[in-house]
């Protein structure tokens, strides 16, 4: 964080350099710290400050293909089409990327969505977070095959295409890992929005009802759990109550209007609008029916939360009332005082988000926000509020309310019941300080 | 009028398969598979019912664990922070502390859970290898270490499902609402 402040400050806020131009996006930051390295132990000599400029022309960032620029389009003929082979790839003028944990172990880690530089309310597919056990498999679609059996009629396997033949859903919701924020517990620790909400991302998911695959099997009457597996090498198991399976679980293979990517289950993934992310089994290739849950690894050792008293709960599943603001947020600069749009996310597996509320002040007083897109039930919600800066010391946080009447807690309110150790489902109201030089970092109050 | 309904009946006759479509059941899809087929999945649930045949011992499950599992999670099951293999004994009584040490001897409620995923997913290098009596040998080893049982139980199908673990009642269905956030402070709230 210092050298990234102290590289700015080099820069200098001489023009376009500056990074608090550009909607004071993080991702810049983030891009050019990743370039300054790499930039740095090429030109081992060259000063600090002029290092970006030079790397940033030479290599595209990912998902971009590097073309030269010509100094006016209108007077060079462009591209034809299908240059691109017929998948096309983002602008390399865009830079956001999904940053990885710092873990041991790569196939067990996670990386987070860019929350504050993402457009409108859907992720990409290509930066929606990641959380894997045993790494991404590649699957052929051709040899993989969904069994469902155990407490049914027919115990069956489907195809892809089988699958693809039943009427299918088409709906938006988010999932969010459950151990989202979990660094808050004790004390403020994540840098920026992106590592401390960006196991959070929302997608508009294709596939079947659970309910309509049920009836080419046939239920029996002592179902009750259904344990869903994955085909990666952590044979990822959950048990899944039939109540919310019958409800509005989809078994998807569309994401934003293609097949899954493969880091997202490809080619099918359990769907369960709300639960916490580690449900929602990637790769499926198997549901068995039983009467009771399985106790898998996932469901006791991990995914359970400590509480005070050494107690842990079990099947906390569906994700709380829950939001933060993005700009903004840990690592901006504000320039100068003046007017700005704060802006932000809010969700919750309960329904839809009702209300979403600002404060200014550290949370003493409150005022409702707008909300930017009409909420929909387990997906997330934009909301903006107009903020004149005066130049003064500044705690901005939001709070979230669902259509169930849920309130995002207060920190305090959160730790006085669930303790500082049950790391999972955090999800107290943010504070994000704005200092009278602009900065902005994350803090507790 | 018997044209009419001779009608009626051809039109119904058309829209019969349509309409049990939308019937509750209709298993036209799918290919069914035999119990055989479905044996290479498992699962092991609490009663240990689906337990594999097969039997191993601690001492067993020392030699395969120092082979294949003690470079991740250390010589004496106490986790290599930097090979990212976790604890796998210790931290009893610590959960209500302010340190609390998840471990399979501290937290985990049920030895089935312990068979099933050393099974399904370790070692973390080559998933998948082990045999069932590796499995129940590892399980063994790890449990006796953890103090869980005798170093000279022979674990099987019948002797897993009888193991108690230290905390099998640490837990609790924590999937109603939570009450405890709508408490009010007793000194506000005068009347009851
Ligand atoms: C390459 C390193 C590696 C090796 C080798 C390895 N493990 Fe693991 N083990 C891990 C990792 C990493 C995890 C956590 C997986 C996750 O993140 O989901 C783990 C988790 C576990 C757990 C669950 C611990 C808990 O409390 O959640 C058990 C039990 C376990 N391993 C047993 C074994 C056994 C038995 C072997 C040898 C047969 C073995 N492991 C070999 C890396 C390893």
């Amino acid at each position: 964080m210092s050298l990234n402040r102290n590289t700015e400050a080099t820069a200098g806020p001489s023009g376009d350099d500056c990074p608090c131009k550009d909607g004071m996006k993080p991702h810049l930051e983030l891009d050019r710290r990743k370039l300054i390295f790499s930039a740095a132990a090429a030109t081992a000599a060259a000063p600090l400050a002029a290092a970006p400029a030079l790397a940033e022309k030479k290599t595209a960032p990912p998902g971009a293909v590097l073309y030269d620029v010509p100094d006016d389009p209108t007077k060079e003929m462009g591209r034809g089409v299908h240059e691109d082979n017929g998948y096309g790839t983002r602008s390399q003028f865009e830079t956001e990327v999904r940053v990885k944990a710092d873990r041991p172990l790569d196939a067990t880690s996670w990386t987070y969505t860019p929350l504050a530089a993402t457009i409108g309310n859907l992720t990409p597919s290509g930066l929606h977070f990641e959380r894997h056990h045993g790494g991404i498999p590649t699957i052929d679609p051709a040899r993989h095959e969904l069994y469902v059996h155990g407490l049914v009629d027919i115990a069956k396997k489907f195809t892809i295409a089988e699958i693809k033949s039943l009427p299918s859903v088409t709906r938006r919701c988010f999932i969010e890992c459950s151990g989202n924020t979990l660094d808050e517990w004790s004390k403020p620790t994540g840098k920026n929005v992106q590592v401390t909400h960006g196991l959070l991302s929302t997608t508009e998911w294709t596939g079947v009802p659970f309910a309509t695959l049920a009836r080419h099997v046939g239920l029996q009457e002592n179902a009750a759990w259904v344990l869903a597996e994955g085909a990666d090498a952590a044979v990822m198991t959950r048990s899944i109550p039939i109540g919310k399976l019958m409800s509005d679980a989809l078994i998807a293979y569309g994401q934003n209007g293609e097949a899954l990517r493969p880091e997202q289950g490809y080619p099918l993934r359990l769907i369960l609008p709300g639960f916490e992310g580690n449900t929602q089994i990637k790769w499926l290739r198997r549901l068995q029916v039983s009467d009771r849950p399985f106790m898998t690894h996932e469901e006791t050792a991990a995914y359970t939360d400590l509480l005070k008293d050494g107690r842990a709960k079990l099947f906390t599943l569906e994700m709380d009332a829950k939001s933060v603001i993005t700009f903004p947020s840990g690592e901006m600069m504000l320039p100068k005082p003046g007017h700005y749009l704060i802006k932000g996310f809010a969700w919750s597996g309960r329904g839809r988000v009702y209300a979403v509320d600002v404060s200014l002040d550290g949370g003493k007083t409150w005022a409702p926000a707008r909300l930017d897109n009409v909420p929909e039930p387990m997906s997330t919600v934009r909301f903006s509020y107009p903020w004149h800066w005066d130049g003064k010391p500044a705690i901005l946080q939001s709070r979230c309310i669902d259509e169930a009447g849920n309130v995002q807690p207060t920190r305090s309110e959160l730790i006085s019941v669930r303790g500082v150790n049950s790391v999972y489902h955090y999800n107290a109201i943010q504070s994000w300080a704005v200092a009278s030089d602009g900065s902005v970092s994350n803090v507790h109050v | 009028m018997s044209t009419f309904r001779g009608l009626c009946t051809a039109i119904l006759f058309c829209l019969w398969p349509a309409l049990s479509h939308a019937g509750n059941t209709d298993a036209s899809v799918g290919t069914p598979v035999s119990s055989e087929e479905l044996a290479k999945f498992f699962a092991i649930q609490p009663d240990g019912a689906t337990l594999p045949p097969g039997q191993g011992t601690a001492a067993a499950g020392r030699e395969i664990y120092a082979q294949r599992c003690a470079h991740c999670h250390g010589e004496h099951l106490e986790g290599i922070k930097e090979a990212g293999g976790p604890v796998l004994a210790g931290g009893r009584g610590s959960l209500a502390t302010d340190r609390p040490l998840k471990s399979v001897e501290s937290y985990w409620p049920h030895a089935s859970t312990l068979f099933d995923y050393i099974w399904r997913t370790m070692p973390f290098d080559q998933p998948g290898s082990l045999t069932p009596d590796e499995v129940y040998a590892l399980s063994a080893y790890i449990l006796s270490v953890g103090k869980i049982i005798d170093d000279k139980q022979v674990l099987d199908a019948k002797t897993l499902r009888k193991v108690v673990m230290p905390n099998a009642k640490g837990f609790f269905d924590g999937s109603g609402p939570e009450l405890d956030m709508y408490r009010i402070n007793q000194s506000a709230s005068p009347a009851k």
